[in-house]
């Protein structure tokens, strides 16, 4: 038999296939990006159980009517007054805890029309059936931004001078967490949780009325 | 001065296209490991709010539940606001099973820290989001993601 050398592949359209393959991709998936606001729920209580009196003082309330109006304990509020606002009634600290402990690290005016202590503070957004989504998750971004405002203010005052150039050390101290996720920190995590603790998110989202 | 003018003489070689196949599949790995499938249709118009305090979503742990208007081609639903899980428009009751359902589905490990990622359109009722998260408590899926586009706190 003559020896043959067997006839070169032509691979002239390896790239038309490659590039095939390239769009399939590019259509068909998605860069991931998705963020977005992470609450709590309430657990359902069991029916029977006594309704516990909160005092009116400890409660502020935001309410959102049909037509996307805002109003905040009884008043007319614009949207970009509603942070301040919260940061006021959260930091007020006028008295003592349930433990009996005065907010010692509480800047606010110490009223004692508004809330007792941020622990006992509760912020109530209610709304209405018909109000928009997008006004909703605005203001309930402003609330997030409030309890996040105090946080990052306590970190940096307890552990400010470990994150230097850090305007936001609460932040900075999540995104730690974030990154060594394979490896517990203790000593970051008691210090996240004590800050949570200072001004936990108590932040009711009620059921709509009407 | 003639050697280099005969050197000038024939047309430009043509250039090789060799790695062009090399090029193209580097590519294509890339887009295929920065990617994911998208796993499903859009049926409802979905333009996200806006919110500048926001976390990142874990995907491993999160299912979605998507709601709006239906979106031009499908019509036929109607023009209120709507649910759609999976690919199917559903009721309000059919939240718990189809959630129910995903949560079994995930690693043991995970299935306390199970996420439900809200991806609604800003137009929507929230009333709507009120009945979601009502059968959502029901079944204890307590940990919910407002699903939101990163506004630049600049603006």
């Amino acid at each position: 038999m003559a020896k043959r050398s067997a006839p070169e592949v032509n691979a002239g359209s390896m790239a038309d296939i490659a590039f095939l393959l390239l769009i399939f991709f590019l259509v068909t998936t998605t860069i991931e990006k998705d963020k977005g606001i992470l609450r709590s729920l309430p657990p359902i209580e069991p029916p029977n159980e006594d309704e516990v009196i909160i005092k009116q003082k400890n409660l502020f309330v935001v309410l959102i009517g049909r037509n996307d109006d805002l109003l905040v304990e009884d008043e007319r509020m614009q949207l970009k007054d509603l942070r301040k606002a919260a940061i006021e009634f959260l930091d007020n600290g006028g008295d003592v805890d349930n433990e009996g402990n005065p907010c010692d690290y509480c800047q606010g005016k110490k009223d004692p029309a508004s809330s007792d202590h941020p622990d006992k503070a509760i912020i109530s957004l209610q709304h209405d059936r018909e109000t928009s989504y997008g006004k909703y998750i605005e203001v309930q971004n402003e609330l997030v931004a409030a309890y996040n405002f105090l946080r990052n203010r306590e970190a940096q005052r307890l552990y400010g001078n470990e994150y230097p150039g850090e305007d936001e050390v609460y932040f900075a101290m999540l995104a730690e967490k974030e990154k060594n996720q394979f490896k517990r920190n203790e000593e970051l995590e008691e210090r996240i949780a004590k800050i949570k603790v200072m001004f936990p998110m108590k932040l009711s989202e009620a059921e709509p009325k009407s | 001065m003639s050697k280099f003018k005969n050197k000038k003489k024939g047309d430009m070689p043509a250039i090789s296209t060799a790695s062009l196949p090399d090029i193209v599949f580097m590519l294509l790995f890339f887009f295929m490991v920065a990617t994911v499938m998208r796993d499903n249709t859009l049926m409802v118009k979905n333009e996200l709010p806006n919110a500048d305090q926001v976390e990142k979503l874990s995907k491993d742990r999160t299912t979605f539940i998507y709601a709006g208007r239906p979106s031009e081609g499908f019509k036929k639903f109607g023009t209120e606001a709507r649910i759609q899980i999976n690919d199917a428009f559903v009721g309000v009751e059919a939240v718990q099973l189809a959630v129910t359902e995903a949560r079994v589905a995930l690693r043991e490990e995970l299935q306390d820290k199970f996420v439900v990622a809200l991806k609604v359109d800003k137009e929507a009722n929230s009333g709507l989001v009120s009945d979601i998260k009502q059968e959502l408590r029901e079944i204890n899926a307590l940990k919910v993601m407002y699903v939101t586009t990163v506004k630049n706190p600049n603006e």
